[in-house]
């Protein structure tokens, strides 16, 4: 069973963090460091499974991670899942990320907390896995942004076109975005000077 | 096109984002968090009905404040309202926020269940995908509760879509793991082993991983799965990966549910219908086989994909441990895997290995190996790998290659990583007694072990060489001149002083014909160490100083001096003070015969399970290195005799430095007055819960044990040990109960109870004295207990014991064996005498039998002394078969007496065991048979 799913970047902010056991709020921040703690300082090239940490429940729990650009994902197990298999889920996961934001980067899990959850509820439940299939993902995923737009289209065009107004006359919104920590691509936003 | 567009983001969300991620102190992050809960706040609170774009961008501001760290205490309400929506964004946000941040326990959840009720009634498959989802993520009990019996019709219904029912079948297992006893079993079961065959592989993975868990409690009723899983994995494996739609993952076919199934398939043991058992076989070979062709690409997911089968094949082949062709190959395959480039195989082929090692027929294969492995451990630049292969090595350890491992384990320590290097002392420590077929060696390992790694050395560890050094004569000698010689170093550590004061307070006389390690400089070189030592050591090497006042009278004058030293006799601490004060005493006053007795050397030390095998245990978690631990003590024990497998005393070391000589302080005179017996007081100022605790794990196992004896140890843990003595007579019993303190700290409130139901009470009568509410670090106090018979009874008293230790409260509760036959009279008859009296006593009420299994050897002298020791007769020449075992004897109680005649027959083919029992009264036989059929 997989305990916790986190993402932290390299700096140990957390970009996600979905426990699939019960913790109370504290030790779900504690887990976050210790299990950081853990990851950040081995080097790159070894193995990408570690004892867990004394809080996610000591050795009986393996840290399964992989570390991309800027990003750790890390997924706690016991001893019932296939380290390979997580591996091979990680792997997964991010490429469907990467296919629903194209090309995804760190700020989109930052801006799109609630996409990356419907995202990973599609291939994780209760602590799971439901599906591997990535088409079979994406589609899922398509099907909800059609039923959004839909949605959009009735009701949210209104706050939309204020939104957009609004837009039109911020000083570019990058600018305000401390990305000196993001070296995987930042994204092209448009740029109004 | 991307699934998300960016432009869609809310712009909101973005600012708020941006200006949390600029700002500069941890005090400015907090104080724009603060000013926006303020103002999502207002917003909810206020009386504008918010459209649902704005609802769902605060709950989705407030997810990130969460992330952050920050708590979160409203929005529940706004959240939970947001599920009865009929769109779909905002139930979805709403149950995004619910699934992250509401908690089990929840006084929302009455709320939230009723619209997870009404969106799984909707028949709208998104929805009821949703309402699944938040049950399965915060599957509490109350959830459980109101869906249990639901999700099982969902899961089998024929109508239900399959993304459906992968949700219900993951759901349904949350549920069960959360709380088992609400999930009822039905005839949903059969169809649930039947997706295996679904058409949609996502269903079937998800009906697997259900079935795994499932299958692991209730074996029985899902067998049927077994033949299922083969053909299904057959059909992944066999066929060309073309076929398999989607689910080929970089040219393996279906991985992820090839795992699964494999996993399904180690809950059973081989199949038994050879038809199946071949194709399953046939499976693992091909799985084999393939990692021998030239990989499909070149990506690393392809080849962890497929080494994700293969490990979980191997893993099934080590669990079955039937095939030896198959075992071999799979041991081969992890050696290929220990050179392998890629770390990740390399540590997956250590872990696998280390459970190979314990199959019979693959031990040796994995032997081979050994070189790599200390390769392994020496160049490997992840520690995480070397502490896999410090695992294997403990695994395949032998007596063949003990001293090889050994001795690369301690070159490893002296640069071992901090976190593993206690592990591997004890590691170091179990193997080197364990094979030690010289004890010269074994000694020599363990002062390296100190000498290395001393600040690592547990106290298990240096009481055992202790231990060992004490009851073997053949090392006494070598273990003296070899600490002495260890001491020489100018800095060693504290725990080598403790073990060298001990043993030379021993057997230093052994050395002593050496002008080199004469008694003077024995004793100046301990001297020398003793102001650098902390004072639990120092007690420690008082005590080796009266010890060598007897071995060695030469010394006395001078060890007297240091006795007399201010430093010693008004010295700060206690014992410390109190052992100066005593032992000089004792020098002073006792002739030589009295210091010959007092200081006698230690008597040898019950053979009892090792110490430290019982703290590696608890180290790595019971699951961990039992298995393992068991498998090779059965190998071993014909080697070492093996450690008994001591009952009672799981982790029972003697304190030394608390009781060295056994003069240990008397118990103290009673401080403070005596608790009333009322008690009334005492409850009413006592913080402590005064709730019984339920009775201690095991404590069945030696109330039966105490059945056929009186005396021994009735309880025993990390910090208290309960022992018994009691005699009986006719319907009179006593029975001495000492409480033991193992710690070196006091228990305080110390409050022994015993607890009678009613019934019991009315038919035996017990009277106690209240024991002293203190106990001190390392003494025993103890506690007398008069018994009368009145009538005959069925239960057994409760012993519950309270008391504090460090800050806590301690509550532990233990069956007290007082039983009927306790009260036994033996009676002698000739074989006449007995079948006219069986024949007496022949109306149904009078007869109790019972057939049950043996559950131990069926041995003659055993049974015969069982049944002395449960109290009747053993009437020799008696039954016509001689195989059998008849017996007479009579209760007596205070009201009446009872004869009783019993007979056993055993059945050595079946072995199986009958007993017949024939009292004057129903409920004795009963009792008595109940009583005696658990002895067998």
């Amino acid at each position: 069973m997989i305990k916790a799913i986190l993402i932290f970047n390299n700096h140990g902010k957390p970009r996600l963090s979905k426990f699939y056991q019960p913790y109370s709020e504290d030790t779900q921040q504690q887990i976050i460091r210790e299990t950081f703690h853990l990851v950040s300082k081995r080097d790159e090239n070894v193995c990408n499974f570690l004892e867990g940490g004394l809080l996610i429940g000591g050795s009986d729990n393996k840290l399964i991670y992989r570390h991309y650009a800027t990003l750790y994902f890390v997924f706690c197990v016991d001893s019932s899942e296939s380290e390979l298999g997580i591996l091979d889920l990680i792997q997964v996961f991010v490429e469907t990320l990467d296919k629903c934001f194209e090309n995804v980067c760190e700020l989109d899990l930052i801006f799109h907390v609630d996409k990356v959850h419907n995202i990973l509820a599609e291939m994780v439940m209760g602590g799971m896995v439901l599906e591997t299939n990535m088409n079979e993902i994406v589609t899922q995923i398509d099907a909800q942004n059609k039923l959004e737009k839909s949605e959009a289209g009735l009701a949210g065009a209104p706050a939309r076109a204020v939104s957009a107004v609004k837009s039109m006359n911020l000083p570019e919104i990058p600018r305000n975005i401390n990305i000196g920590d993001i070296s995987i691509k930042v994204p092209n936003l448009p740029s109004f000077k | 096109m991307p699934a998300v567009s960016k432009g869609d983001g809310m712009r909101g969300l973005a600012v708020f984002i941006s200006d949390i991620r600029n700002c500069k102190s941890k005090e400015a992050e907090i104080k724009r968090i603060n000013k926006e809960l303020a103002n999502i706040r207002s917003k909810f609170k206020g009386d504008k009905a918010l459209d649902g774009y704005s609802k769902k961008k605060y709950v989705c501001k407030l997810l990130f404040i969460f992330l952050l760290g920050h708590d979160i205490d409203f929005g529940h309400m706004e959240a939970v309202n947001l599920l009865s929506s009929n769109r779909y964004t905002e139930k979805q946000i709403g149950y995004l926020f619910i699934s992250v941040l509401v908690n089990s326990n929840s006084e929302l959840i009455r709320l939230i269940n009723n619209a997870i009720k009404n969106d799984l009634a909707s028949r709208n498959p998104t929805f009821m995908g949703l309402a699944l989802h938040c049950i399965a993520n915060v599957g509490s009990r109350e959830m459980a509760e109101a869906f249990a019996g639901e999700i099982p019709k969902i899961l089998v219904a024929g109508d239900t879509m399959d993304s459906v029912k992968q949700s219900a079948a993951l759901c349904l297992l949350r549920l069960y793991r959360t709380s088992p006893d609400l999930v009822p079993m039905g005839d949903w079961t059969s169809r649930v082993v039947h997706l295996l065959n679904d058409q949609h592989l996502g269903v079937v993975t998800a009906a697997t991983s259900l079935i795994t868990t499932l299958a692991q409690k209730n074996p029985e009723e899902f067998k049927t799965s077994v033949s299922l899983a083969v053909s299904r994995l057959s059909r992944i494996v066999t066929s060309a990966s073309t076929d398999l739609q989607d689910y080929t993952y970089y040219f393996v076919p279906a991985p992820w549910l090839s795992v699964k199934l494999l996993r399904l398939l180690q809950c059973y043991p081989p199949p038994e219908d050879p038809a199946v058992r071949g194709r399953l076989t046939e499976c693992l070979e091909t799985i084999l086989n393939k990692a021998q062709e030239p990989p499909k690409s070149k990506k690393v997911q392809h080849s962890n994909a497929k080494n994700a089968v293969l490990f979980e094949a191997i893993s099934l082949i080590i669990h079955h441990d039937s095939e030896p062709n198959l075992l071999v190959r799979a041991c081969n395959q992890l050696g290929q895997f220990l050179q392998h480039r890629e770390t990740n195989l390399r540590y997956l082929a250590l872990e696998s290995m280390c459970t190979l090692a314990s199959s019979e027929f693959s031990h040796e294969a994995v032997k081979t190996h050994i070189e790599t492995v200390i390769n392994a451990l020496k160049t490997e630049r992840d520690v995480s790998v070397r502490q896999r292969a410090v695992d294997l090595l403990y695994a395949m350890c032998d007596r063949s290659n003990a001293q090889q491992i050994v001795a690369e384990m301690l070159s490893y320590l002296e640069t071992a990583d901090y976190s593993i290097r206690e592990e591997i002392v004890l590691k170091v420590a179990i193997l080197a007694e364990k094979y030690a077929v010289d004890y010269t060696w074994y000694v020599d390992t363990i002062l390296n072990l100190i000498r290395i790694a001393g600040d690592y050395v547990s106290e298990e560890v240096w009481y055992r060489v202790i231990q060992i050094v004490i009851n073997r004569d053949d090392v006494q000698g070598y273990a003296a001149k070899t600490v002495f010689e260890a001491l020489q170093a100018p800095a060693c550590h504290e725990n080598l002083v403790k073990v060298g004061g001990y043993i030379l307070g021993e057997f230093g006389n052994l050395i002593a014909g050496d002008p080199r390690s004469s008694p003077l400089i024995q004793f100046n070189l301990l001297h020398s160490k003793f102001h650098l030592c902390s004072v639990p050591t120092r007690a420690l090497l008082l005590s080796t100083y009266i010890k060598f006042v007897n071995l060695f009278p030469e010394v006395k004058t001078t060890i007297q001096d240091v006795l007399r030293s201010d430093s010693q006799l008004k010295n700060a601490d206690v014992e410390l003070q109190q052992r100066a004060v005593e032992y000089l005493r004792l020098s002073t006053v006792a002739s030589t015969d009295i210091l010959a007795t007092v200081l006698e050397e230690m008597p040898p030390f019950p053979e009892r399970e090792s110490s430290i095998l019982a703290k590696l245990k608890k180290k790595k978690g019971p699951n961990t290195v039992t298995d393992l631990e068991e498998a090779k003590r059965e190998r071993s024990a014909d080697v070492n005799g093996g450690p008994e497998p001591a009952p009672a005393s799981a982790a029972s070391t003697p304190s030394p430095s608390a009781d060295l000589l056994g003069l240990g302080a008397a118990p103290p005179a009673p401080s403070g007055p005596p608790p009333s017996s009322g008690g009334l007081l005492v409850d009413v100022f006592s913080d402590s819960p005064s709730a019984v605790a339920p009775l201690a794990p095991g404590s069945e196992d030696n109330f039966a044990r105490f059945v056929c004896k009186n005396n021994g140890v009735l309880f025993e843990n990390q910090l208290l040990q309960i022992g018994l003595k009691s005699e009986f007579r006719q319907n009179l019993g006593r029975m001495f109960i000492f409480y033991g303190n193992k710690t070196s700290t006091q228990f305080l409130n110390f409050t022994p109870t015993l607890i009678c139901s009613d019934d019991l009470q009315t038919n035996l009568s017990l009277q106690t004295k209240p024991v002293d509410p203190t106990v001190d670090g390392g003494a025993q106090v103890q506690q007398i207990v008069n018994i009368e018979c009145v009538c005959d009874f069925t239960e057994a008293p409760v012993l519950n014991i309270q008391f504090r230790y460090g800050g806590t409260f301690q509550n532990v509760s233990v069956k007290l064996p007082i039983t009927l036959n306790k009260f036994f009279q033996p009676t002698e008859m000739a074989s006449q005498d007995f079948f006219q009296r069986w024949k007496q006593l022949s109306s149904p009420q009078q007869e109790v039998q019972n057939i049950f299994k043996a559950k131990h050897p069926m041995d003659t002298e055993i049974t015969k002394a069982k049944i002395i020791g449960f109290g009747s007769a053993l009437l020799e020449d008696v039954d016509p078969n001689p195989a059998n075992f008849v017996g007479a004897g009579i209760i007596h109680t205070k009201t009446t007496q009872i004869g009783c005649l019993l007979r056993l027959e055993p059945n050595l083919q079946a072995q199986m065991y009958r007993l017949t029992l024939r009292t004057s009264k129903e409920t004795v036989s009963q009792r008595l048979c109940e009583l005696l059929s658990e002895q067998f």
